[in-house]
């Protein structure tokens, strides 16, 4: 769960320059791991964008006949099977895509949106601001992040809003720490010394210089949060806090589910639960090996 | 089957080659059943049984959930009991019994020579010691959280501390002599002597439930705290087994009681442990580290037989039913109720999410209950049927907010989120828009359909006793919130045929009451199944009660 | 030193009292108000001023505040709506299960990768190197639960080894003086009981110890990899130091460091990946019962039971703070 917390292993700052990009690309290109990823990513989206199109039948409709007993396995026509309500199983992973994919971008946004908002307020001002903030910030990061994300759900009660926001909070300090780590290292950096010498406003230095060079950081921690946020939002289904629709497919609900059916169909909850392993690891590879393109440090 | 943990006797030490620092000790012979062959005989006569839960209390007169009352059923008894397998009245601490032709006055005739687990004697006094107990509760005690079984059957206490409830049923108990009961009405009754075999009605030790208090309640009456020790440590009955000891969340164990008056025990121990979850109950006794287990997940069936294990059915006394509550405009349209029961497939929903054996419910009482008979009106699944009831209804484009619990399986309703989708499908094909709301069963899902907050709900009932008052009276014999509806036709049937004593007259005014119920629609009843139970395959002698009544005492091990 | 550890100590005050304020207001900000969350949906309007009245939330929030903290300095929690039974009770029987499981998993994650990412980084570029990062990435994404699933059916389903419900065998006749059932078993003579406990610890101590173990292997791989190209290793490689030396004495001490730091960072983690691990394996731990509590909205226990664990997460790295200063005297100024 709180992988994110033990993964903000700050970026070095980076000097910024069209040679860094076309470098970092073309580092990434030769990376099998990157490669790996980038493919990972890609067909979770495309399943995600596509699934109405994909779909072979209805996700929320029993399309053949089921008992508790007897519960078909894959077949020609059902390739991951019936689910225990009758429903197509390949269907409503297809579809599972694409909540995943709503959920972890609304709560990756949310919580990008607060952390940065928080992290520029600290960086830019500094003094007591900053010391407030990173208060703040601490006392959030030491509740462990599944229990504070469980607690933010409880709540605002129960529905997928809930959990989006819940993740979005338990992101928010990470991005703050980043953020302002990044833009203090920044305002101590040679060119903002020089643009300061010079009299550009502290506004524009802040917004045109300091932001757009913290940013690089935020991009691979954002890659890495999107897989946590998947994993999360599939945790907190499994302990019940998720729609309050139980037909929405959704991968960590499917997954809870039908544990039920261990020694019935145990295949019933390996589907979703590799999905969420697909997804979560593709965007995982990508931001470590877009963390390694784009630190020198980590060229080894 | 392999078993772990047990009499290590054949202990092999695992150490996995992935872990490096654990060695464990794991899958020790392959003994097929658990007790036996152990070194220990005493380990061959406990019989581990996986609950669901821990019990709430062992005081009967406080507890209404099934768990608590497994329990007390082996250290309790009632005056009447009910027969093995079944919903007869029969024998229990009393031997006989007379009914005043006016049904005002019972008279029991109690067993001799019974003693109490403390050496205490059981008496009339004792009998009556325990009535005016439950008469005279006051404060706390009264709600319906915590004395619920009282509240139900005798209305009402000595002093009655809030208006919901009514004048009681109780009109006093006398001890004729050491051995008489005489127990008066204020109102005849049909009922109470089916009802006094409720578990709640478990006659207790008087010196023990003055000496651990048993009747201190503190807390709100919606979160109620025992502070007592009766019910948790120093549960005292006549029944075939003591209490032994209880670390909640790991074990309860039962001794025998070689004191008893009957036939004893044939095991020396039951141990009862918590596993919540039916997959992993079923798993802990394939795995041979439980006996048996209540509740079996339908789909848990096949692998269970399949390892060997006997599969125990109780027979269905029970119904699941889709309930409204007509506080709405909506639900008040008697079209839209009656589109809603043709819009929906119960055939599949009973297929796809009951075990086999359970049927599609057509009343709001098992057919297996005396005085159920089919000559009423039945809503057949008819998508065009419901799309024409609701163009005559004059409701247009009808939504529908239906409440679902999560947190819960009954035999009635093994899946209620699973019943939930299939029914939403259901009824979105026949043109209704459904808007889904959840909350935990207990205690917020309970609360919000008694108070009838829900238009559309899923609830069921498992029989008590075997009367149809326990099913038909408790859903509709005066108005409730639940349903909120009034239909006096309805109420008076019902009431006539608590009080009349005459059973044919009784049978009719209950077939009379179904019909009238069928017409009305008040909700769709759907389903009514069996449930089952799991046992290894050397138990024997387990006769489930399907009131969950089951007396352990008859179990062996071989 | 002294300083560096009251310095710290001052550090965590701000920290927990306004953790503290969080956890109140958040109970006051639960729809409905604290009230209606005792109460659940039969909050009736006499009922809600009832419950008011009795629990002063009829007098200003600050006054409220201080009489909570009050509370929970001494001990008073509230009480589980659920069980019924004081939440530091509940605490208290719950949490050394889950002590016994994270221990578990932690010695699972240090015992497997350490060895794991010292021979990954020594065999750089080999096959067992890329394996063993790309199983750590596996790891890190693999969700507890699905990852405890298939623990579940793989061992206990298919091959019938391994227990997944419980603590302990009920048959096992254990003395429980201290709740450690493992230790338990060996101070009471009843080595059968110890090792049966351990048994039940096992498929629920991988489970948690997975992703810990991932980002061991990480942290150590990088680690040694970082201590092998110092200048000191050179040195004692051009020395003639034999390798065994120059392994124990120099990389494995140096590369270690780091480690330490990441053990009392996964506190939290193993916090958390408890409340999913023992759902799963039906382990009546403190995850388990917190889970409970969700589904039943008992919120005295979710504010209890979170604070509890921020208290302790705080207090371990500050542990193991004050041991890595131990250690390395430079942080101390630092």
């Amino acid at each position: 769960m709180s992988l994110s917390q033990a993964e903000t292993v700050a970026v070095a700052p980076e000097e910024t320059g069209g040679s860094l990009g076309r470098d970092a690309w073309r580092r990434l290109r030769r990376n099998p791991v990157a490669i790996a990823g980038a493919l990972l990513v890609t067909l979770f989206v495309v399943v995600a964008l596509l699934a109405p199109w994909l779909a072979p039948y209805p996700p929320d409709k029993p399309v053949g006949q089921v008992t508790p007993v007897s519960i078909p396995g894959p077949s020609a026509e059902h390739w991951f099977g019936l689910d225990d309500l009758g429903r197509d199983e390949f269907t409503r992973v297809l579809w599972g895509a694409r909540w995943s994919l709503v959920i972890g971008v609304v709560s990756l946004l949310l919580g990008m949106a607060g952390g940065l908002l928080l992290g520029l307020l600290a960086g830019a001002f500094g003094g007591w601001v900053d010391g407030v903030v990173m208060r703040v910030v601490d006392m959030m990061l030491s509740v462990p992040g599944l229990l504070f994300a469980i607690g933010v759900a409880a709540m605002l009660g129960s529905g997928l809003d809930a959990v989006m926001i819940a993740i979005a909070v338990v992101n928010m300090p990470i991005f703050a720490r980043l953020l302002r780590g990044q833009m203090l290292a920044q305002r101590r950096s040679d060119y903002v010394l020089a643009a300061t010498s010079v009299g550009v406003r502290r506004r524009r230095i802040v917004l045109g210089h300091i932001l757009p060079n913290s940013l690089t950081p935020v991009i691979v921690q954002g890659t890495l949060t999107l897989a946590t946020a998947i994993v999360d939002a599939a945790g907190l289904a499994f302990l019940g806090l998720s729609s309050n629709d139980p037909s929405i497919p959704e991968w960590g609900r499917m997954l809870a589910d039908t544990q039920r059916y261990l020694s019935s169909a145990p295949l019933l909850a390996v589907f979703p639960g590799l999905a969420i392993v697909i997804a979560a690891l593709g965007f995982t590879l990508l931001g470590e090996s877009l963390r390694e393109a784009l630190d020198p440090k980590y060229r080894r | 089957m392999r078993r772990y943990g047990m009499p290590l006797r054949r202990t092999m030490a695992v150490t996995a080659g992935l872990v490096l620092v654990l060695s464990a000790a794991a899958c020790g012979g392959d003994e097929e059943t658990p007790g036996t062959g152990g070194t220990e005989a005493a380990r061959g006569s406990t019989l581990i049984f996986a609950s669901s839960a821990d019990p709430a209390i062992l005081d009967p007169a406080f507890h209404s959930d099934g768990e608590s009352s497994r329990v007390t059923n082996q250290i309790f008894e009632t005056l009447v009991a009910t027969e093995e397998g079944g919903t007869d009245v029969v024998a229990g601490l009393a031997e006989s019994w007379e009914v005043s032709e006016d049904a005002r006055t019972y008279t029991f005739k109690l067993r001799q020579g019974v003693k109490f687990h403390d050496g205490e004697p059981f008496n009339a006094a004792a009998v009556c010691a325990n009535f005016e107990r439950w008469y005279n509760f006051t404060g706390l005690a009264q709600s319906d959280s915590v004395s619920y079984y009282w509240v139900t059957v005798f209305r009402g206490f000595a002093k009655n501390e809030a208006d919901t409830l009514g004048k009681s049923l109780y009109g006093g108990c006398t001890a004729k002599d050491d051995g008489t009961v005489e127990l008066k009405l204020t109102e005849p009754s049909a009922v109470v002597l089916s009802a006094l075999t409720l578990s709640s009605f478990g006659i207790a030790s008087p010196k023990a439930l003055k000496d651990y208090k048993a009747d201190e309640v503190s807390g709100t009456a919606e979160s109620p705290q025992f502070t007592g020790t009766f019910g948790t440590e120093h549960p005292v009955g006549t029944g075939p087994f003591k209490f032994g000891s209880w670390t909640r969340g790991d074990k309860l164990e039962l001794v025998r009681n070689d004191e008893y008056w009957g036939e004893k025990a044939k095991l020396s121990k039951i141990i009862f442990q918590p596993i919540e979850k039916a997959a992993d109950r079923a798993q802990a006794l394939r795995a041979g580290s439980v006996h048996a287990f209540d509740y079996a997940d339908p789909a848990d069936l096949e692998s269970l037989k399949s390892a060997g294990a006997q599969v125990l059915e109780r027979a269905p006394f029970n119904m699941g039913y889709l309930g409204f509550s007509q506080r709405t405009d909506i639900m008040k349209n008697q079209k839209i109720r009656q589109a809603i029961a043709h819009a929906i497939n119960r055939e599949n929903v009973v297929k796809t999410k009951y075990a086999a054996g359970a049927k599609v419910a057509n009343a709001f009482m098992p057919d297996s209950l005396w005085s159920y008979s089919e000559d009423f009106t039945k809503y057949d699944y008819n998508v065009d049927k419901a799309k024409q009831l609701i163009a005559e209804s004059g409701v247009s484009n009808p939504t529908l907010e239906f409440c679902y619990p999560s947190g819960v399986s009954r035999a009635y309703m093994v899946d209620p989120a699973g019943n939930f989708q299939l029914m939403k499908a259901d009824l979105e094909a026949a043109g209704f828009k459904v808007t889904p709301k959840t909350s935990p069963w207990s205690p917020d899902y309970l609360n919000s359909t008694q108070a009838g907050d829900c238009p559309l709900f899923l609830l069921g009932w498992n029989g008590d006793f075997g009367d149809p008052d326990n099913f038909l009276g408790t859903f509709f014999q005066s108005f409730s919130n639940q349903w909120s509806f009034r239909n006096e036709e309805i109420f008076k049937t019902l009431s006539d045929a608590e009080k009349e004593p005459d059973q044919a007259k009784r049978e009719a005014l209950y077939k009379q009451a179904n019909t009238l119920i069928a017409d009305f629609v008040p909700g769709v009843p759907y389903a009514q199944s069996p449930s089952f139970s799991a046992a290894a395959k050397n138990v024997q002698g387990w006769v489930p009660s399907p009131v969950l009544n089951d007396k352990l005492a008859s179990i062996s091990l071989n | 030193m002294l300083r560096f550890v009251v310095r710290r100590l001052a550090l965590l005050v701000p920290i927990l009292v306004g953790l503290s304020i969080l956890l109140f207001l958040w109970v006051r900000a639960l729809p409905g108000g604290p009230a209606e969350a005792l109460l659940g949906e039969r909050a009736t309007p006499e009922a809600v001023e009832r419950v008011q009245r009795l629990y002063g939330l009829d007098r200003p929030w600050y006054e409220q505040y201080l009489r909570w903290v009050g509370n929970v300095l001494r001990g008073d929690l509230g009480v589980s709506t659920r069980t019924q039974h004081p939440v530091l009770e509940e605490l208290l029987r719950t949490f050394p299960a889950t002590v016994e499981l994270a221990l578990t998993a932690m010695i699972f994650a240090v015992g497997v990768g350490v060895p794991l990412g010292y021979f990954a980084a020594r065999r750089h570029g080999t096959w067992l190197d890329h394996a063993s990062v790309a199983g750590s990435l596996f790891g890190i994404t693999i969700p507890v639960f699905f990852l405890g699933y298939m623990l579940k059916f793989a061992f206990a389903e298919k091959l019938g080894i391994l227990p997944t419900a419980g603590r302990q065998d009920p048959l096992m006749d254990a003395e429980h003086p201290t709740g450690f059932y493992v230790l338990d078993g060996l101070v009471t003579g009843n080595p059968e009981a110890a090792l049966d406990a351990l048994a039940h610890l096992i498929l629920p101590g991988i489970a948690l110890g997975t992703i810990p173990l991932a980002i061991v292997v990480r942290i150590t791989r990088a680690s040694v990899l970082d201590v092998l190209h110092e200048d000191y290793v050179r040195t004692a490689e051009a020395k003639g130091l034999r390798p065994a030396t120059i392994r124990g004495r120099h990389v494995l001490r140096n590369a270690l460091l780091p480690v330490v730091t990441i053990v009392g960072l996964q506190v939290g983690l193993l916090l958390g990946g408890a409340v999913l691990t023992e759902t799963v394996f039906a382990f009546p731990g403190f995850g388990k019962f917190m889970a409970d509590s969700i589904t039943a909205r008992d919120y005295a226990v979710l504010q209890g039971f979170i604070l509890f664990t921020a208290v302790i997460f705080v207090l371990v790295n500050l542990l193991v703070d004050i041991a890595y200063g131990l250690i390395d005297p430079r942080v101390r100024t630092a």
